[in-house]
This record gives C-alpha cells, structure tokens and sequence, in this order.
C-alpha cells in the first residue's frame, strides 16, 4: 500500500518510506459495537499501560493505552472510545466519539488511523457503525474478532474479499490467544497517511439528485451534504440552510419517510458486501447460549435466578467484604496511635491522627466494597448476564419512569450507595442515570445499621408483637420498606419534573453468553476503584479535615474571645453546661476511659457543640436536644459517626461500638434539663427515620459530584434529601405525640 | 466494483398498499414467538425508529420473535442473527410480512 503523506502533520516522515518511519508517535482510534470484542482487544494491545479519565466537562469515561506498533517507535496512543452502534450523536457517547474521530476534543488529537472492531458472529450489525466510519475521512483498519466463535458455528469469512469490498484492510483477531495481534500493528502502519477510503452505498435516483445539488450549492464534500440532508442539525449558512429545506421538502412529497433512505440504504450495501465474502451457517448463535437462555428469562426460573444472583452478591458486599473492612479500619486505628505515641502531643498531631490518618482510612475502608462490587459486575456484564437481568426487570422499572439497568446499581446500593451510583454508568440516558443517583441514597446502605441496632438495643429489645413478632426486626423491616418506597415516589416526581423525558426506550441487544475474561475483569477492577479513590478521596478527605476542625476548635483550655456576636451564644453555651452537670449521673458503667470527660468538654465547647446549641429549636420538633444535635452534625461526614459522637458526649469513650452496654445505658438514662428523659422510643424511630432519608455520607456527595461533574446535583441531592428527612421525623415525633406514644 | 442500488421513491406507499392486503401482514408485537417473518416497513418516527433501524431492523431484515419476558414486556426478538429486547411499544411501529418457510 502506498502511501500519499498529504496530511500536514506527517510532512516530516521521508517519502517512499512508508509512514513507519514516523519519529511522532500515532493516535490510533479504537472504534466498535458493545459486545465487539473491543475491550479484549484493547487490553490485549496495550496490556497495563492504560489511562481512564473523563472527557472534559462530561462524564464520559476516556481511556487511552499505548501499543507498541514497532520496536523501533514510539509506542502509539490508542484511543479506546466508547461502545456505538452508531455515531449519528444521538447520544452522549456517539457524540463523544464522533468528536474524537473529527479531532474536536481539546488533549486528543485527531487520530491518523481508526482501527474498527467487528464482531465475525454479527457482521451485518457490526458493519452498520463500519459504514460510517468509512465516511470519518481518515484511513481505517477492521479487526475482525470473534473468528474462533465463527469458525465454531461453520461460518466462512473470507478477509481479503471482505476487504476488498469494503476498500479497507480486514485483520483477523484472537485477543485471548493473541492471535493477529502483530498483523494488525503491521495493518495500521501502512495505512498511516493513506488515502481515506470512499463509502459505496447510493441513495435512490431521486435523493442522489438531492445530493449532489447541495454538494453544488457549497457541501465540501458527498459526505457533509449527505449529513447536511439526513441529520438534525442544519448548516448554520443561510443559503445551504434553504437549499436543505427545499431538498427535504422535495423528498418528503413522494416519500414520508424520506429519513430512513440511508440507513436501509447502507444494510442493502451490508448484504452485498457479505454475500460475496460469507459462506455457511446461517445461525451463528452457540447453542448453549439458547440453552442458558431457556433458564436465564425463564417465566418463572428466570426471577428466581435473578434473586439468587443479586442475594450472593448482596451477601458479598454486605458481609464477605467487612473482615478487609475491619482490618483497613484497624490498620488505620494502629497508625493513628502509633502516630500519637511517636509524636509530641499538640495541635499538629492531632490533625494529623484525628483528620488526616482517619480521612484517609475513611476513603480506603470502602475499597473492598468497591472492589467486590465491581467484581461482579463485572462478571455479570462480561458474561453477557446483565442484559438478562434488564430484560427481567424492565417491566417493574419502567413503571417508575426508570430503565431496566437502573436495578442493578440501586440494589447494590443496599450495601453502599458509593459503589452502586458508579456503577449508573451503564444507563446511557444522562437524566435517566440522574433519576438512579438522586434515589439511590435512599436504599438503606451497611452504614445506617449501626444507628438501627443502637436505637433498636436501647428502646426496642425484647419487646414482641403478639407475643412472636420481634418489634426490633419489625422497625429495621419497615425501615428498609420506607427507603424504598420514598425512592420510588421520589423517581415518579423527578421524572414527571425536573428530569422529564420520554420513557427511556428499551433497545437493548442480549448478546450470547460468554466467559468472562480475567484480564477485563481485573482491569476493570482496578481502573474503578483508582477512580474512586483519585477523586472522592479528595473530597472526603478534606470534609474529614474541615469536621475534624469543626470538634477540636476553639480548644476548650483556651478562653473563647466573647465578642458581640458570639458572647449570647458562648453565655447560653456555659448556662447549658451548667445544667449538663445538674443532671444525675448517667449510669454507673460511664465514666470507663480516663479522657472521656475531658473530651466530652472539648466537644461541648467547640464549633461543633455550638451549632449543635444553634439548630436545637430547629430539631426539638424532631425530638432531638442539642446533643443528639451534635451528633447529627458528625453523621453529615459519615452515619456511623453518631454513635462514637453520641459516646463523647455522653461521657463513655469514643470507641464505643453501637451495642456496648455503656453507651446503651448512657443513651436510656440521658436527661433533659427539665429532668425528662431525652430519648423516648419515640425519638429513637424519629431518629431512625431521619436517617433513613437524609444524606448523611460526604462520600455520597464526593461520588455525586465526581458523577456529574458539577455541585449542583450533589448539593441539590442534599437539600432535597434533608427536607425530606425533616418532614418525615416531624410527622413520626409530632404524630407519635398525638397518639399518645410520646 | 459498484454497489449502486435504487429504492423506488414510491416505495412506501407501495408497502402500505401490501400491508392493507395482505393477510400475514401483522405488527412485530402480534408476531407468534417461533414464526420467522421479515420486516416490511417501521412506520415510527424520531430517535427511537432510527436506533431500531441502526440496529438492523430495516425493511426486508429477517425477524423473529424469540419469547417474552416475565412480566408480559419487553420482547426477546431475533433480527439479523442477533438477539434484541424491545417493549412492544416499539414492536408495534415494526410492520412485518411473515414469511414461508
């Protein structure tokens, strides 16, 4: 193949010699259907050498590798853009990836050659995409996969012909054996600086005549005309804008849909081009994927499996991954003490222990779940499973307004909202994905059981309805039910509002069943939870910091400065202490650590114990004092941290767990000051209800904002979610009262 | 080498004249799983007619509907030797012609 070097940024490659000798290293854009094969290929060219980002400003996952073409070059920068079975930009990422092809995205340069993943098992389908790139004015290979699964099922491809007809060179590929791996190097190099190839397919007489009026009225070429005539956009020229309209007009009167000309246009070329090129079988689908099948949506089996699948991977989430949780946990508790121990006691420890150590271990303690979780789906997604579970769940979600693939993150959320709102990246409507993120907080996540069980220990113990029904169990059931039900009207009004559109539609392809490959799953592992840990992990570390300052300032030893403003609320703030020492001790197991008094005065004096004085006529309709007040504010960085918060109040220790006998006792016997008991069953469901609908985790928001690339969501999901919140507790404590149960 | 092809600019009024005749003509929904038919025409219109069509459901496309999901919805039908899961919502823009075999 020669090579022409007409484009600019290849002048300096000496002619004749092929673009080989290149000294610039190549772009090579990688391009396919879902399920083509293409994420294999991509690992298998470029191995670990990967990089997965955002295109700017959306949310888009960007991924490039480098693949050595030669030994004697630069390695090449391989662009893998996303899934498409189209680049007519009706969707984020075919506008995405048709931006990338044309060089219109800033830090990604144009690529010099596109390589074009095709499945061998789906020709006509995979060619669709192939017509188009054909058209992109840049030289393109095919790699055509799936070869094995083809000759399997006794279907002859012929490359060379295939290649022929197309105008393109076709490479057979075998990503897992590595198989045409070189030849396909070998391919791209040639066709460095070559002619772009020229697409074939003709329109009928009459839109050809349409055509080639507007490439006269001043298209640049027969494939801007051709996108002029069929795309939604219109030229921004007045002129070609009027020529457009007239075509349409023109087409529109003998045919009313005119529109669909190029496409069944471009499958009539397809069929051509594979008649000459394709012998044999004509069901290429394995028959134990019709086996699977008969199971997999099977009328009745079909949910049963589907609530088996999610039960293991629920059960793995939910438990398998709490003994690496504990020891990240533990880990971080040993550095902290061994920090203080090595340290000279002072501010600078302290922020180092109490905000940095303990933010940072607050990031990583979730990277089992993430792990775990992304294992999974992983799995699910590789095998071909996960569209199954769409097909199986699409009725049910559709009548909240929500796509089929929004089930799978939402249940997983039940574990942990982190992992489950990354794993929306599967719902390519963007406001359909926003409706699953602003829900999912609602799911009752691992990190609301520790409050649960603390209410439930303190309150609701060995109380039975009809003698049989544990009331505990039956207030963590409704609990879950509350979560759910709120999520499901909350979808409805978001749907029906500020997220209107259609109901997603559902043109979903099941692919046949496959096994997973080790590579892709663990690259998928990995590429995650390093997201997740570069991006929130900032975020959270710094709430971790800023809150940790919130409870250590102003230090109680020094004297707060009473200036106007804050002298009312410092003398109330005294007044208050005085009546928290007029209360009778709590309990005789309090008072176990030495500190805990001092530390409980710390908290009372600092930023923290003042809003926790400043939004009590706020919350006492909740039922909540000031302390509770506190200890609300510290679960805004995380749930669980009430409980260790409600311990330093309460005099017995940070360290208590949420079922210690001493914090129980603590939390039965804590007064108010008029000498009424400050928690009532009450308050304790008020309490649980809140934290069933407020969004008390930083690592929520910190993923949100990652999601969605803006504040605005993350903090619109707060502000809703809190209002939410406050109005359920209202409800429950204000109409607990009015039946008597307060 | 030269794929030129024509479609007549009549073609649709043509089909719509085949499709009030012909008895095997029905909507996708209303296929019988297992009967192999071919797409005569997708008369929707806007984002969702042309996925369905990118996605190989054009006029002469072999089709099949495979089974049904649980809940009464979506479809499972084969096109092109692929399997798709479409609502019957969609379905019922696809006018197919069931074939002999």
């Amino acid at each position: 193949m020669s090579s022409t070097l007409e484009s600019p940024s290849l002048t300096e490659a000496p002619a004749g010699a092929g673009a080989g000798r290149e000294t610039r290293s190549l772009a090579v854009a990688l391009a396919g259907n879902p399920n083509a094969g293409k994420t294999s290929i991509f690992n298998s060219l470029t191995g670990l050498r990967q990089k997965v980002a955002n295109y700017p400003g959306v949310t888009v996952e960007r991924k490039e590798g480098l693949w050595t073409l030669a030994p004697d070059l630069p390695p090449a920068h391989l662009i893998d853009l996303p899934g498409l079975y189209s680049l007519d930009a009706a969707s984020l990422d075919e506008q995405i990836a048709r931006d990338v092809l044309t060089g219109r995205i800033e830090g990604t340069p144009a690529p010099d050659v596109i390589v074009a993943v095709v499945d061998a098992t789906n020709l006509e389908r995979n060619l669709y995409l192939v017509t188009q790139l054909l058209e992109m004015g840049r030289p393109v290979v095919i790699a055509l996969s799936m070869i094995d699964l083809a000759e399997r099922a006794k279907l002859e491809i012929d490359p060379a012909k295939l290649g022929e007809s197309l105008g393109v060179k076709v490479v057979p590929v075998t990503a897992k054996q590595r198989r045409g791996l070189d030849e396909l190097a070998r391919a791209v190099l040639d066709a460095v600086g070559a002619e772009a190839p020229v697409a074939k397919w003709r329109l009928s007489t009459g839109a050809e005549n349409e055509v080639r009026r507007l490439y006269a009225v001043g298209a640049a070429s027969r494939e801007e005309a051709l996108r002029d005539l069929y795309s939604d956009e219109l030229p921004a020229d007045a002129e070609r804008r009027e020529a457009v309209e007239g075509a349409r007009e023109r087409l529109s009167r003998s045919n009313p849909q005119w529109w669909q000309e190029p496409l069944t246009a471009r499958y009539r070329w397809i069929e051509q081009v594979t008649e000459g090129s394709v012998r044999g079988a004509q069901t290429t689908r394995p028959s134990t994927t019709e086996r699977i099948d008969r199971l997999v949506t099977h009328r009745f089996f079909g949910p049963l499996l589907l609530l088996l699948v999610m039960a293991v991977v629920f059960q793995a989430i939910f438990s398998w991954a709490t003994l690496p949780m504990d020891l990240i946990d533990r880990g971080f508790g040993a550095l902290g003490e061994l920090t203080r121990a090595r340290m000279p006691a002072g501010l600078l420890t302290d922020l180092l222990v109490d905000g940095v150590i303990a933010g940072v271990g607050g990031v990583l303690v979730f990277l089992p779940q993430i792990l775990l979780l992304f294992f999974f789906i992983a799995l699910l997604e590789d095998s071909g499973y996960m569209s199954r579970a769409a097909f199986l769940m699409d009725r049910l979600m559709r009548g909240v307004g929500l796509h089929g693939k929004a089930f799978m993150p939402l249940l997983s959320s039940f574990a942990c909202a982190i992992p489950g709102i990354m794993a929306t990246r599967t719902i390519e409507n963007p406001k359909d994905r926003l409706a699953t993120i602003l829900i999912a907080p609602f799911m009752s996540c691992s990190a609301r059981l520790p409050v649960y069980t603390l209410m439930i220990a303190a309150f609701f113990t060995d109380k039975k309805l009809f003698g049989f029904i544990s009331v505990g169990v039956l207030l963590i059931l409704s609990m879950y039910l509350l979560g759910i039900c709120v999520a499901i009207i909350v979808a409805w009004i978001l749907k029906h509002t500020i997220l209107k559109s259609p109901p997603p539609p559902l043109v979903l392809e099941l692919p046949p069943y496959r096994v997973p490959h080790f590579l892709n799953v663990a690259q998928t592992m990995r590429t995650r939870s390093w997201l997740f840990v570069k991006r929130a992990g900032t975020v959270i570390l710094t709430i971790s910091i800023l809150l940790w300052a919130l409870m250590t300032f102003p230090r109680s030893a020094e004297k707060p400065v009473p200036d106007a403003q804050e002298g009312g609320a410092v003398q109330a703030m005294r007044e208050t202490g005085v009546e928290a020492k007029g209360e009778p001790a709590p309990g005789t197991t309090v008072q176990t650590a030495a500190g805990a008094g001092a530390e409980s005065e710390q908290l009372r004096q600092s930023y923290a114990g003042r809003l926790g004085h400043v939004i009590e006529p706020l919350i006492a309709p909740l039922g909540f004092d000031w302390k509770m007040g506190i200890g609300l504010i510290a679960s805004f960085a995380a749930r669980e941290t009430i409980v260790s918060t409600l311990s330093i109040v309460y005099n017995v220790g940070k360290d208590s767990e949420a079922d210690s006998p001493s914090l129980i006792e603590a939390v039965r016997n804590a007064k108010r000051p008029d000498g009424s008991p400050a928690w009532t069953p009450l308050v304790a469901v008020s309490m649980m209800v809140f934290f069933v609908l407020a969004c008390q985790c930083m690592s929520t928001v910190a993923v949100v904002r990652r999601e969605t690339n803006s504040w605005r969501w993350p903090l619109f999901m707060v502000a809703y979610m809190l209002v939410l919140a406050y109005a359920a507790s209202f409800v429950t404590y204000q109409g607990g009262r009015l039946l008597g149960l307060g | 080498m030269s794929f030129a092809y024509a479609i007549p600019d009549q073609r649709n009024e043509l089909l719509e004249r085949v499709e009030s005749f012909a008895p095997a003509t029905v909507s996708l929904d209303r296929l019988r799983a297992g009967t192999p038919a071919r797409v005569l025409a997708v008369k929707g219109e806007g984002a969702i007619a042309r996925r369905l069509m990118e996605m190989g459901v054009v006029p002469g496309a072999p089709v099949r509907v495979i089974k049904v999901a649980p809940l009464g919805d979506p479809l499972e039908v084969r096109v092109r030797n692929y399997h798709l899961a479409l609502r019957r919502s969609e379905a019922q823009t696809i006018s197919v012609v069931m074939s002999d075999k």
